[in-house]
């Protein structure tokens, strides 16, 4: 079968177990009794064997089978997630991802070898088994489960393996007490067969003309999805005998081998269950029949998979090329609209009051159709850092350092494009935070504080913005440490250093090639470092800022805009020019008069409401021609961060929702143009990069 | 057809001097469009255009070669230039476009300029056509670089 078409599905869908993989096996680390999580590990492994194997990719398949063999021991409690093996298990999972990459970039597995980590975890699996204490084990869901023949006896068989729920173990008992056969079987699908889904299910169906499915494994949904490999077992409640139920299997096409045989529970359970069931009858009035054949539908063990499944996502699958040229038309349409506005308001005095409605209604429609175009672009930041709490596990080790990493905010949303930018620079100050900014374990008990560190990672929206803070409980950073490094590798003078503020001095961190660790690890320090992730970020459209309080820890703080294409601004007009300023910055707008305005230390400072906040006069710092002093001047309060500037313009045009553009990467002129808009006349107007300003 | 070593230029003034852009360069010619400045951008950067919905910058192509500027007229254009095929478009404004000319590389002279000379680097060399001599403009090298 040719599968190179699936390709892409594959590479996508592994990158998702994988990643299930990571943080569900990370979870384990800490709870290794939660049986979901378990649950949750085996399945991805489970598919990834498949799929892998599926498009012949047998290292790939070979390794995840290994690794399955370990998960399944853990899920029936015969060997415990230690940190050791979880360490082995994540060097697996490493092995795989370099496959996988291999696979991305030209669609072999490559010749990486994993021969070591397959060892290692064969030699887990036989140690582990021999000395796992039969009496630690969840003996009772051993025992609970089928008694009958030595499970030796056929591989084949892997029904007898299955863990019943509860409920359905009721169902076997009430329907042995009415001398009904409860029979398990598995069913082997020919490997050649295409559409197994769809097998799976004709193989049901016939076997609902005989009696009750009571259990699937996989589940019905996962079956359908074709989430299996070549086999699924099945429990049946049925009048008929195994070997009748065999023939009835086996009349589907492209059915290689069915096996089954009789399900008993041993006598005490079975009077456990029954007595259960009475009880629970004379509660319930309306006792529902255990055996009522085709009265459940194919997922008969619907109530067992609410606890493990997750709802199906409804979700579609689309290339961000197509979103970009959705995204195109819209902002073409609000051109469109913003010049139908312009040219009808000239001809005000023509146009009847229903235009003007229709008109309205227009711009509410372009903009809701804006609004629900990005919300489709937008991706819960979940997907990049969903990788990192390993990242910090492995850093702890690596560093030899305790730390734990804290995450809130996972679920808020940015623009696709900007999630695929932002996980290096994360990743960056999450390193530098691990390596630079906490202590060692004790050091950290000499200052009295918790020996294990915290990094914390939150992220949620401000405004327009989207905000993430990387924060440490760690040393802080130290400023005299920074001057001195400054000084010493010439960025600044020893005269600029005594000018500066704490604040100026942490913004050198931000310049090109500095690194202020004294000795270079494998994690961070070689010097390429903040700036990098300045550049970024600053590229994305946002800013980064770091505080920090010595002995208390550092924090950096990303700003980023929600959306990138088309937002709504304030126009301005300075001397005779229009600029645009965003609207998200603006926090209101001040009339003036000119003697309100001070001067201190050499800045234009205005005491608003008790807060003094600088003045700057955008007329001269852009060059506009014809600047005039007025004894009122109007003065635009915007906001970045926490600091707040005025700005002063000549007049306000109004509120306009502007599509922008760039332009153009021949000018260049320090970032204080983010870009360009089209007004409805055709005219081009500026827009004004307020973070840049301030 | 031009022979395998001739290119087509299309010859514009400034002032009184011709010079040549290689068609392959060219988008379009559009005339005199509104420009809406652009602070703090280098001072031959006289702002940008919309161009049909595109936002695009524009240069005075006079004061890049360091030549004298003129008023613009009615004959005044501006030239949409494509450095490289993928690149962004950038225009530069001239005092007039004259016509298309077809140059046989052996009719364009290299020219011994001062190494130091910036001017140096923006011209491959002198054409002549007639009695007119055309400065062939090396246009990647005029139009900057794109980062």
């Amino acid at each position: 079968m040719d599968v190179s078409q699936y390709l892409e599905i594959f590479i996508e869908e592994t990158k998702e177990h994988l990643q299930s993989l990571n943080s569900h096996i990370l979870i384990l680390e800490k709870e290794p009794e939660n049986e979901s999580t378990i649950n949750e590990i085996f399945r991805a492994a489970h598919s990834l064997k498949g799929m892998s194997g599926t498009m012949g990719y047998t290292k790939m398949q070979h390794l995840t089978h290994v690794m399955e063999n370990v998960f399944s021991e853990i899920r029936n409690g015969k060997m415990k997630a230690t940190s050791e093996l979880v360490d082995v298990l994540f060097k697996g999972l490493d092995i795989l991802e370099s496959y996988l990459a291999a696979i991305q970039a030209d669609g072999t597995e490559g010749n990486l070898d994993s021969e070591d980590i397959i060892n290692a975890l064969n030699n887990i699996l036989n140690t582990g088994l021999g000395v796992a204490d039969p009496d630690s084990g969840p003996s009772k869901s051993l025992a609970g489960e089928i008694t009958m023949v030595p499970p030796s006896e056929n591989e084949k068989e892997k029904f007898r393996y299955l863990k019943l729920e509860e409920h359905e173990k009721k169902a076997i008992a009430k329907a042995l007490s009415l001398d009904l056969n409860v029979i398990g079987l598995t069913i082997y699908i020919q490997e050649y067969c295409v559409l197994k889904g769809a097998r799976a299910f004709m193989v049901n169906r016939t076997l609902e003309e005989h009696g009750e499915i009571i259990k699937l494994d996989p589940s019905a949904q996962d079956l359908e999805d074709e989430k299996y490999d070549f086999d699924y077992s099945a429990f049946l409640i049925t009048k008929e005998t195994p070997e009748n139920i065999i023939n009835y299997a086996m009349s589907v096409s492209e059915v290689k081998e069915v096996v089954a045989d009789y399900i008993r529970l041993s006598k005490d359970e079975l009077d456990t269950y029954l007595n259960a069931i009475k009880q629970e009858e004379a509660l319930i009035s309306s006792p529902k029949p255990a055996v009522e054949p085709g009265s459940l539908k194919a997922g008969g063990a619907a109530p067992a998979r609410q606890t493990t499944k997750p709802i199906a996502n409804r979700s579609v699958r689309v290339d961000i090329e197509k979103l970009d040229g959705l995204m195109n038309l819209v902002s073409e349409l609000i051109i469109a609209k913003n010049s139908l506005v312009s040219s009808s308001s000239a001809l005000h005095n023509q146009l009847d009051m229903t235009f003007f409605d229709q008109m309205e209604y227009l711009e509410r429609v372009t903009t809701n159709l804006h609004e629900s175009v990005m919300r489709v672009r937008m991706v819960p930041i979940e997907n990049v850092v969903n990788r990192f709490p390993r990242m910090i596990r492995d850093l702890s080790k690596s560093l030899n350092k305790q730390m734990e990493l804290y995450m809130t905010g996972e679920e808020t949303e940015l623009d696709r494009t900007v999630i695929d930018e932002i996980g290096d620079p994360l990743m960056h100050l999450l390193r530098n935070a691990a390596d630079h900014g906490l202590e060692s374990s004790e050091e950290r008990i000499r200052l009295g504080k918790d020996p294990v560190g915290s990094i914390f990672l939150d992220a949620y929206q401000d405004g327009n913005n989207v905000v993430i803070e990387v924060r440490d409980d760690g040393a802080g950073i130290n400023t005299e440490k920074i001057k001195k490094k400054a000084i010493d590798k010439g960025v600044i003078t020893e005269e600029q250093v005594a000018r500066m503020t704490d604040k100026d001095i942490i913004d050198i961190l931000f310049m090109p090639s500095f690194s202020t660790s004294e000795n270079v690890t494998d994690v961070s320090g070689r010097g390429v470092g903040l700036d990098v992730v300045k550049t970024k970020i600053e590229a994305l459209g946002g800013d980064i800022e770091a505080k920090t309080k010595e002995g208390q820890g550092s924090n950096f703080i990303i700003r980023l805009p929600l959306t990138l294409a088309i937002i709504q601004a304030l126009m301005v007009k300075i001397s005779d020019e229009k600029y645009a300023l965003p609207l998200g910055n603006i926090q209101t707008v001040e009339n003036i008069f000119h003697k309100d305005i001070k001067k201190v230390n050499g800045k234009e400072v205005l005491n608003l409401r008790g807060d003094v906040i600088p003045i700057i006069r955008l007329g001269e710092i852009l060059d506009c021609p014809n600047v005039e002093d007025r004894e009122q001047v109007l003065v635009v309060v915007v906001k970045k961060g926490e600091r707040y500037a005025g700005m002063v313009v000549d007049e306000l045009i109004g509120q306009l929702e502007i599509v922008i553009s760039s332009i153009g990467k021949y000018i260049k002129n320090h970032r204080i143009i983010s870009g360009a808009t089209i007004l409805g006349n055709g005219e081009v107007a500026l827009i004004l990069d307020v973070n840049s300003l301030i | 057809m031009a022979e395998d070593n001739s290119k087509q230029y299309i010859e514009v003034r400034l002032g009184n001097d011709l010079y040549g852009i290689e068609i392959k360069y060219i988008d379009s010619i559009i005339v005199m469009h509104n420009i809406t400045r652009v602070p703090k951008a280098q001072s031959y950067f006289l702002g940008v255009i919309n161009l049909r919905g595109e936002v695009i910058p524009v240069m005075s192509l006079s004061r890049r070669l360091g030549v004298d500027e003129n008023e613009f007229t009615s004959a005044t254009r501006i030239i949409i230039i494509k450095p490289e095929p993928q690149s962004a478009p950038v225009g530069m404004i001239v005092d007039e476009v004259n016509e298309v000319i077809t140059l046989d590389e052996a009719d364009i002279q290299k020219m011994n300029y001062d190494e130091n000379d910036s001017a140096s680097a923006y011209s491959l060399g002198i054409g002549k056509l007639g009695d007119n001599l055309i400065n062939i403009l090396n246009i990647p090298e005029i139009a900057g670089k794109e980062d």
